[in-house]
């Protein structure tokens, strides 16, 4: 996919001797959508706000387009930041707020309003030239930020949490709008979001952020199936984190039962962590299951039924499940190997902290 | 019963309150009312007179004063705007305890009796050896008026979301043209009415005027007070209702002016 366009090499910061991030190293290439995702708190902002030049890393270094960028003010950077709170100069029509860059950097009358049209037919808002910022929904508000932000042809667009405010639907219909712009601009996007739902559904690459530490970096898939800690499991969709033991290669011990699993070279009789996610177990008949236990819990969802199932040792298991099983039945579970996820406990306690909490 | 018991309790309410306007207004209405009138008795009406009003300002020293008192309003008003705004942007960016420990010192000047600030002043020129005159009377009220200017400008600036500012940067701003292309425009309210506010108290102060003047300079409040001790002459009732009219309107404008401005 081409170079790499920007680099954070070795990033550290620290606000009133607290660290938000810790030694952090990031590469994000060129014409990609990658998201910062984890919860409040995770030095994801921060990471964005030192890209966007809003804040200086205490250590290392900001690479741009093979150039470092360290001390560069932002507006001086050739990137542009769409804000959580859109930001949009409520004194200014939207012309004006949009047309404010291009001024700055002394573009010609025409240039400019060919442009603003642009911008805003690719925002879906034509025609919004005189309005005031006030009389837009949040959502269009939102819209003219992104509009602002990408007349002025940046290299690498910044969003913090743009769609935090906005409701359920138009939620969506922003998400689609993102990866429409993204794929017409050929614009490489930094996404700030602790929404995992928009994370997978909008990225190319999801960085998981925790702690001031990146816990997992890949694709939506890797993340979701190959979950690497309990964190990025827990946090990425619903799961069930259970005890285990690695008996051998391809064979796992959940409390007493034996599944069988995709997973090697984690050694013999190595205590792990089991990661199944809810709609991978399979309810069957109580002798045809690997463990079996009762429903204690059933709520409808729409698609599926969600279930508590308790196995003897008094673990709830949780099952997303077209098949019904009706509170205070016995029942089977059933796992297919390749839908078992094996992880490294963490080493040690300290690791633990981080990997863990929030 | 119920009616005519409610109706007891209306009256009563607006009773308390004619009687609250007339304790409050009834001393300056009579003023007012002296200064129109063509008898000089105190307690007689002699019918009514432009006359007073014509004196006054025919009067070279009561013109002197009233140039002195203008001018001296206006520059103290637009030089603490201008040192006002930019403290008010330093603690506005400052961490939440310095913040708090400035601003209440920015406040001890309000609440400090004037004759103490006045006396303090004075005595700060004298030894510093700087002559008494326009210019004393000038630093002086930029002095205290500078609190007023931070109060005012110092809610506008809260409101204000540091993210326009920032994004304005990312636009390419420099930080001086962000601030007067964005966050100024947002604050010009504050501005203005810290500016009215500033101009007011100037116009209406006489304690501190009075110890920082030294000889030789009148504004009209130190004018009046040297005027009555002479005996009192009805043009000074004619002047005094210009300044009581002069200070409504401004305070008026700088009550009503910002909320209008909000509420579009």
């Amino acid at each position: 996919m081409g170079q790499s366009l920007i680099d954070l090499v070795n990033i550290s910061k620290s606000f009133d001797g607290t660290m938000v991030l810790d030694d952090l190293n990031l590469s994000v290439k060129e014409n990609t959508f990658v998201t910062l995702l984890g919860p409040s708190g995770c030095g994801k902002t921060t990471t964005l706000r030192i890209i966007g030049g809003f804040e200086k890393a205490d250590t290392g270094k900001v690479i741009f387009d093979g150039t470092e960028i360290n001390d560069l003010p932002p507006n001086k950077r050739q990137l542009n930041t769409v804000f959580q709170k859109y930001a949009l100069f409520s004194h200014m029509n939207i012309a004006e707020n949009i047309a404010f860059g291009l001024k700055i950097k002394g573009k010609s009358k025409a240039y400019i309003n060919d442009k603003i049209k642009y911008a805003l037919k690719l925002v879906n808002l034509d025609g919004y030239e005189k309005r005031t910022v006030d009389s837009l929904s949040g959502g269009q508000q939102q819209r003219i930020a992104i509009a602002r932000a990408i007349v002025n042809e940046p290299r690498l667009l910044l969003l913090d949490e743009p769609l935090g405010a906005l409701d359920l639907k138009l939620r969506q219909d922003m998400q689609y709008e993102l990866i429409r712009l993204k794929n017409e601009l050929g614009i490489t996007f930094i996404y700030v979001t602790h929404d995992q739902e928009e994370a997978l559904t909008m990225s190319d690459t999801i960085v998981v952020m925790n702690q001031g530490y990146i816990q997992q970096m890949g694709t939506p898939e890797q993340i979701y199936n190959e979950p690497e800690n309990a964190f990025v499991a827990d946090f990425i969709g619903e799961s069930n984190i259970v005890p285990g033991v690695m008996l051998h290669d391809e064979l796992v011990e959940i409390f007493g039962a034996k599944f069988a699993c995709v997973d090697r070279g984690f050694g013999v009789n190595k205590p792990v962590d089991v990661v199944i996610r809810p709609e991978d177990i399979e309810l069957v008949e109580p002798e045809q299951g690997t463990l079996t236990g009762t429903c204690t819990h059933l709520i409808f969802k729409g698609v599926h039924y969600e279930m508590e199932i308790t196995t003897p040792d008094g673990f709830e298991w949780l099952v997303h499940s077209t098949t019904l099983c009706p509170v205070g039945k016995k029942v089977g579970l059933r796992v297919d190997p390749f839908n078992i996820q094996i992880m490294n406990k963490p080493a040690s306690e300290d690791e633990e902290a981080v990997g863990v909490n929030e | 019963m119920k009616n005519s018991k409610w109706n007891l309790r209306r009256i009563w309410q607006d009773f308390y309150l004619v009687i609250i306007m007339i304790f409050l207004y009834a001393p300056i209405a009579t003023m007012v009312v002296l200064s129109f009138n063509s008898s000089k008795s105190r307690t007689q009406w002699g019918g009514f007179t432009l006359r007073w009003y014509t004196e006054m300002f025919a009067s070279r020293n009561i013109m002197d004063a009233l140039q002195n008192t203008l001018l001296i309003a206006f520059l103290s008003a637009l030089i603490a705007v201008i040192i006002g705004t930019a403290a008010s942007i330093a603690i506005n960016s400052m961490k939440p305890v310095p913040r708090t420990i400035l601003m209440g010192i920015t406040n001890i000047p309000m609440l400090n009796a004037d004759i103490v600030t006045g006396i303090s002043l004075m005595l700060a020129f004298i030894a510093f050896g700087i002559s008494l005159g326009f210019q004393t009377v000038l630093i002086a009220h930029i002095t205290f008026n500078i609190p007023y200017v931070i109060l005012s400008v110092m809610p506008k600036l809260k409101q204000t979301s540091r993210f326009t500012y920032e994004a304005a940067l990312d636009l390419g701003a420099s930080p001086l043209r962000a601030f007067f292309k964005v966050v100024f425009p947002d604050i010009l309210p504050g501005v203005l009415s810290g500016f009215l506010l500033a101009f007011t108290m100037s116009l209406d102060d006489f304690i501190i005027t009075h110890f920082t003047r030294g000889a030789g300079i009148n504004t009209l409040s130190t004018l009046i007070y040297s005027e009555v001790r002479r005996g009192i002459k009805p043009s000074m009732y004619a002047l005094s209702t210009v300044i009581f009219a002069t200070v409504l309107i401004l305070l008026i404008i700088s009550n009503f002016a910002p909320h209008k401005k909000a509420e579009q």
